[in-house]
C-alpha cells in the first residue's frame, strides 16, 4: 500500500503518486473567466464519417477582434477535434495534443492515437483542472473513425463527456440542434438510413447560416471538417446571408 | 463628505465546479436476483445533451453500480472504483464481492467529503448467498443495505410509489422478478411524466447467478 505518500487519504488510488495540492487542500478561489472567446460548434454523424462546422472568429467580450482564427484540428488520420470557448486554452489543448502525437510518431511502432481515448483523454484533463478550480473554459467536439464506425464526442469545461450522432455547442444547441436531430430522425424514419456526406456538409451549411442570423459572436467566414475512413477534408468556407427575412422580422421597420 | 460604498462580498468566484446533468435510478431485490435501472437522459437546464446515455456501470458478473448525479463526477467516480476492483483481481487473483464493493465506494465517496462527488449511487448485486443485495449511497458516503430503493432526480417522486408497494412485504411474501421489473417500469413512466430529467429511455440489468439480462423501455421523449 502507499501509506507512506504524503496527504494519503482513505480512498486515494494506492499506486497513484501525489499530485500536488488540489483544491481540497487549497480553497484559494480564483476568478475565472473566459477572455477571448468563439461561438458554437457543431458535429453531426453520417453514414461513412463525421462532419464539424466551427467559424474563425475570436470575440474579446462583444468585440469581434480576430477574423481568421481556425477551430479545426487534424489530429491524425483517426481523429478531427473542434472547440469552443475560451481561444488560448483550445491552443493549450491544440499543442499539448501535438506534443502526443509527436511522441506517438517518434516511435515509430505504426500505432495511432483513435478519437475514443482522446475523447476520454480530453475529459481526464478537463476535469482534472475544474477539480483544481482552474478549468480550461472549452467545449471540444472529438470526431473520428473507430473499429470502421463514426465516433463524436464532447467535453466540456468540467469534463463532462458523452457521445452521440449529433452534438452542438452554446448557441447551437438551442439554434441548431433541432435542425440536426430533426434532419438525421427524419431520414432514419423515411429511408431507415444514416446522412450521407453530401447531406450532412449541406445540414451543417445550413445550420451556420442560421446561427448566423440570430447569434451576434457569430461570423460568416467558418470551416467545415469532414472525416471519413480514408480523408480528411477541412474546407474554408464564407455564408452567403440573405437578409431578406430581416423585413418579416417585426418590430425593427 | 465621506460616503461608504458597500460593495459586499468580492465576486470572484463565478466558476461552477457542479452540473445537474439530472437521471435516476431505481433498484429492487429478491430472494435471487437484484434489479437496477436508470434512464438514458443525460441533460443540463432545459437542454438535453443525449437521449442514450445509460448511467449504469457493470462492474462484475455480480454487481451492477447505477450513478447519476453531476456526470463528470459520475465519469471519474466509476472509472476509479472499476480501476480498483481490476487491481483487487489482480492482486488477489478473485473478483470483489459485493459487500467489498459497498464499503470500497463509501470510503472513496467520504475521501472527498469536503469537496464531494456530486452523484447518487447505488450499488446492486448478488450476496454470497446468491441472494439479491442492495446499498444505496448519499453523495458523501453514507451507506446503507436496502431491499429496494430509487435516487436520483426522480427518486423523491419513485420512492414513495416503492413504499406502497413493498414497505410491507415479509419473507414468505416475496417480490417476484416479474413483478419488480414491473415496478421499475411503471415507476420510470410515472416519473417521466412528471420530472423533465427523467425520460428518453429505461436499462434495465437483471443480475441473476446465471448471468446478467438487460432490457430497454421507452419513456416519453419530450
Amino acid at each position: 500500500m502507499a501509506l507512506h505518500l504524503n496527504n494519503w487519504i482513505p480512498g486515494n488510488f494506492k499506486s497513484v503518486p501525489n499530485t500536488g495540492s488540489s483544491a481540497q487542500h487549497d480553497i484559494v478561489q480564483h476568478g475565472w473567466t473566459p477572455i477571448t472567446t468563439t461561438t458554437s460548434v457543431l458535429g453531426v454523424v453520417f453514414d461513412s464519417g463525421v462532419a464539424l462546422a466551427a467559424d474563425t472568429l475570436t470575440s474579446y467580450g462583444s468585440m469581434a477582434c480576430f477574423g481568421n482564427n481556425p477551430r479545426i484540428l487534424t489530429v491524425n488520420k483517426n481523429i478531427i477535434v473542434a472547440a469552443a470557448g475560451e481561444y488560448s486554452d483550445y491552443q493549450f489543448i491544440r499543442d499539448t495534443i501535438e506534443d502526443k502525437i509527436t511522441t506517438e510518431k517518434s516511435l515509430n511502432d505504426g500505432i495511432s492515437l483513435k478519437p475514443k481515448a482522446l475523447h476520454t483523454w480530453l475529459s481526464r484533463v478537463l476535469y482534472n483542472r475544474r477539480t483544481k478550480m482552474k478549468p480550461l473554459w472549452s467545449t471540444f467536439l472529438v470526431a473520428g473513425i473507430q473499429n470502421d464506425k463514426p465516433f463524436l464526442g464532447e467535453i466540456d469545461k468540467l469534463g463532462t463527456a458523452f457521445a452521440d450522432e449529433q452534438i452542438a455547442s452554446g448557441y447551437g444547441a438551442y439554434l441548431a440542434l433541432p435542425l440536426l436531430r430533426k434532419a438525421i430522425d427524419e431520414k432514419r424514419a423515411k429511408s431507415n438510413s444514416s446522412l450521407t456526406k453530401d447531406e450532412a456538409v449541406a445540414l451543417l451549411k445550413k445550420c451556420m447560416e442560421v446561427l448566423y442570423y440570430r447569434d451576434a459572436r457569430s461570423h460568416d467566414k467558418y470551416q467545415i471538417g469532414v472525416i471519413t475512413k480514408d480523408s480528411i477534408e477541412i474546407q474554408d468556407l464564407t455564408l452567403k446571408p440573405n437578409w431578406e427575412v430581416a423585413k418579416f422580422v417585426q418590430g425593427y421597420e | 463628505m465621506d460616503t461608504i460604498i458597500d460593495r459586499g462580498a468580492p465576486k470572484a468566484r463565478n466558476f461552477e465546479p457542479y452540473a445537474s446533468n439530472g437521471g435516476s435510478i431505481v433498484a429492487i431485490s429478491g430472494k435471487d436476483f437484484a434489479i437496477v435501472a436508470s434512464d438514458t437522459r443525460l441533460s443540463e437546464g432545459y437542454m438535453i445533451y443525449t437521449r442514450k446515455q445509460s448511467k449504469l456501470f457493470q462492474l462484475s458478473d455480480k454487481s451492477v453500480l447505477g450513478c447519476t448525479g453531476c456526470w463528470c463526477d459520475t465519469l471519474s467516480l466509476t472509472n476509479i472504483v472499476e480501476t480498483q476492483l481490476k487491481s483487487y483481481l489482480y492482486d488477489h487473483n478473485n473478483v470483489m464481492q459485493p459487500g467489498s464493493i459497498a464499503q470500497l465506494l463509501s470510503t472513496l465517496l467520504y475521501s472527498r467529503r469536503f469537496f464531494p462527488y456530486y452523484v447518487y449511487n447505488v450499488l446492486a448485486g448478488l450476496d454470497d448467498n446468491g441472494e439479491g443485495c442492495l446499498y444505496s449511497y448519499d453523495p458523501v458516503g453514507h451507506c446503507e443495505k436496502v431491499s429496494y430503493t430509487a435516487g436520483g432526480s426522480s427518486g423523491v417522486l419513485m420512492q414513495p410509489f416503492l413504499d406502497s408497494w413493498l414497505a410491507k412485504r415479509t419473507a414468505d411474501n416475496p417480490v417476484s422478478e416479474e413483478e419488480a421489473l414491473n415496478l421499475v417500469k411503471d415507476a420510470f413512466t410515472a416519473a417521466g411524466e412528471r420530472d423533465i430529467y427523467t425520460g428518453d429511455e429505461v436499462v434495465y440489468n437483471i443480475i441473476k447467478k446465471e448471468g446478467i439480462k438487460s432490457g430497454v423501455v421507452q419513456l416519453r421523449k419530450d
